[in-house]
């Protein structure tokens, strides 16, 4: 894992001691909130409906043991004992007070953390696929890569007032975990095809939110070392160009879809040649040294399967089922990733409580070589444990509560915040999680519905990201009732697609009938070993279209009668 | 519907403490974080007087985030907010009923 060297450490402690300065003037009345407001955002401090929110980056979703338990103890010390993990890998915590946010920055900086753009018309915090290191279709972990924007991007002078707020997001694999076709910038590192050098395929002008636009190819192969001049001349670009005028229209995305994308890389381009590439590229030294704590740990060579895991499925019919959702194979034989999924049935999306964080840091330590991850689908996982030592992982699990064996399933629903905590909602997402997770909650139905993901955001900002769930649920506003929009056909993977709405907004309490339908039509309909997504893209829309109309008119019918 | 620029009625003032962040009611005399101790504004004259103490009150450094909320009565004459937002925020997460105001109402209730 990275660490800190005494720069980064610096930095970190001086923002600390800032921001308890400016935290100071506010509480004594020398700061008014229109000041305040803007330092706070810096610092990942938002208001929320109930309560300050504090937002903590997570680099690439990568935490250690220690790090995880350091979120246990504010959790417990200045919340309320629990926190949410986000789709940016980030997590979130609910009820801190603006006195106390200080006191809680120290404790991130002992280990290595902090809130620095998590907010703000910045580059956000750098994600990456959550297999980074582990998956077998990966041509190099994309970690290094992100940890170069990020020291890249800290503070970049050039580019702390953007237009808008700016998302990276890499993969180093073929199967795309990361989501790039939706940010504002994804990298796809990859093979040259005829001289087998690495580079990136640079995708510019993805995002979600009002306008859901998938991301288009600006540069097919950029050569590995050209990475950061490359970046910044899209940066500038973006910088110059981006609107400033409507915020609504200030995402690259908009630029990149006014201009076009061949005359959006043609000035990009134009920029790179004029840019001094070698004085801003990343020294070979400094990518080797960020490189070097990412290397691989220290595996042991084992046998590809395991014995004593067989043995013991073949006797726990619950460990076989955790292992074949959220068992992930990993490239080194004899070891697997494990997702610990945080989509309990009951429970809130992403949320785990102080007691599961510690728990999951335990297992970290004692059987993944001190290393977890945050996925963006809000889940953590556990990347180098030994097959072998799968059975212990899963009871130690399932002792904590966190053996949820329905990784990839339909209750493993991405879920935002919603009304229940969010300022800016127009409805609630995690009832309306809950509900469906309730309906489906059987595990046999689970498997045999296979691969589906729902996604629900409340409201247009789509931090839920329900525009690319193979089912999407929006959370809006009418008449003074919630009431939610769904949509199909929406993917987040390499075949990138946005749902399309299947026809009026519904009421809460309808949705997970409605999801029944969709589903019905699938069963229906499906293929031998087919999925949902590829039913509905082989079917398409219009059987699911009708299923659900007919569904939503008789509710509408029902309600008037 | 309330016109532009014109307060709804009745409505309460509703606002988060500076320091803490916890959902506050102005009340007669001051701020209380219970919504039953809220002062109601029946009539125009009165809500203008809340919308000034609003602006004073986030001068003072008191509160942030402070605004007019439209209400109706409960049972028991308590003022309620009639907007579903509002009353989540009078109340706490609706998936959690041992965090927030309503927490103190039931105090047993678990996940
Ligand atoms: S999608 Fe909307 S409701 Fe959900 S977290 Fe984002 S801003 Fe809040």
């Amino acid at each position: 894992m990275y660490r800190y060297d005494e720069f980064d450490e610096r930095f970190v402690r001086e923002r600390v001691a800032q921001f308890r300065d400016q935290v100071a003037r506010r509480l004594d009345g020398s700061l008014t909130e229109e000041e305040f407001k803007p330092l706070r955002l810096r610092n990942g401090v938002y208001l929320q409906l109930h309560a300050y929110m504090l937002r903590i980056a997570v680099p690439y979703g990568t935490l250690s043991g220690r790090q995880l338990r350091q979120l246990a103890l504010i959790a417990e010390r200045y919340d309320r004992g629990y926190g949410h993990f986000t789709t940016r890998q980030n997590i979130q915590f609910n009820w801190p007070k603006l006195r106390d946010v200080p006191a809680i920055l120290d404790l991130l900086a002992d280990v290595e953390m902090h809130c620095i753009q998590t907010s703000g018309n910045c580059i956000r915090n750098v994600t990456a696929d959550h297999f980074a290191g582990v998956a077998a279709d990966e041509v190099e972990d994309p970690r290094p890569t992100a940890e170069l924007i990020r020291q890249w991007s800290t503070n970049h002078p050039e580019f702390c007032y953007l237009p808008r707020k700016f998302k990276v997001a890499v993969t180093g694999a073929e199967e795309d975990r990361a989501a790039i076709g939706v940010h504002d910038v994804g990298l796809r590192l990859l093979r040259h095809p005829e001289t087998g050098a690495l580079g990136y395929r640079v995708l510019v002008g993805g995002g979600l939110g009002r306008t859901p636009i998938v991301g288009k190819v600006v540069r097919e192969f950029l050569p590995k070392a050209e990475l950061l001049a490359y970046l910044e001349a899209v940066m500038r670009v973006y910088n110059a160009e981006g609107r400033r005028d409507n915020k609504y229209k200030a995402r690259v995305k908009i630029l990149v879809h006014e201009l076009g994308e061949e005359e959006f890389a043609r000035r990009v381009e134009a920029e790179f040649a004029q840019l001094d590439g070698p004085s801003i590229n990343a020294d070979p030294e400094e990518v080797a040294r960020i490189a070097a704590y990412f290397a691989p740990p220290a595996y042991e060579s084992l046998p590809a399967r395991s014995a004593r895991l067989e043995a013991a499925k073949a006797t726990n019919p619950a460990l076989a089922g955790f292992v074949t959702t959220n068992v992930f194979p990993h490239r080194v034989p004899g070891y697997a990733a494990v997702t610990v999924s945080l989509k309990l049935i009951g429970g809130a999306p992403g949320d785990a409580t102080a007691e599961q964080m510690r728990a999951v840091a335990d297992l970290a330590e004692r059987y993944s070589f001190d290393e977890l991850r945050v996925s963006h689908h809000q889940n953590l996982v556990l990347p180098h444990v030994r097959q072998d030592d799968l059975p212990a992982v899963f009871a130690a699990l399932a002792a904590a509560g966190l053996a949820t064996a329905n990784v990839g399933l339909v209750t493993d629903i991405i879920a935002c915040p919603g009304l229940d905590y969010c300022a800016l909602a127009t409805a609630r997402s995690i009832p309306i999680a809950q509900s469906v997770a309730e309906r489906f909650r059987d595990p046999v139905r689970q498997q045999e519905i296979g691969p589906l993901n729902i996604k629900i955001s409340g409201c247009i900002n789509a931090c839920g990201h329900h525009h690319v769930g193979h089912i999407g649920i929006l959370g809006l506003e009418k008449n003074g009732i919630e009431n939610y929009q769904i949509t199909l056909g929406g993917d987040a993977s390499e075949k990138t697609a946005l749902g399309e709405r299947l026809g009026p907004g519904i009421a809460a309490e309808e949705v997970p009938e409605a999801i029944e339908r969709l589903v019905e039509v699938y069963l229906a309909a499906r293929g031998a070993g087919e999925s949902f997504i590829d039913t509905t893209r082989r079917i398409g829309l219009e059987p699911f279209k009708a299923a659900f109309q007919s569904f939503a008119r008789k509710e509408v019918q029902d309600a008037a009668a | 519907m309330a016109k532009p620029n014109q307060p709804p009625l009745p409505s309460i003032l509703i606002a988060n403490d500076l320091l803490d962040g916890e959902v506050l009611f102005r009340t007669v005399s001051g701020w209380s974080p219970a919504v039953a101790d809220a002062l109601v504004a029946e009539d125009l004259a009165t809500a203008r007087q809340l919308e000034a103490e609003a602006a004073a009150a986030t001068r003072r450094q008191e509160v942030v985030d402070a605004y007019l909320v439209e209400i109706a009565r409960d049972a028991a004459g308590r003022p309620v907010p009639t907007h579903y937002r509002e009353r989540i925020k009078t109340l706490g997460p609706s998936h959690r009923p041992d965090l927030g105001k309503q927490a103190a109402e039931a105090p047993a209730a678990g996940r």
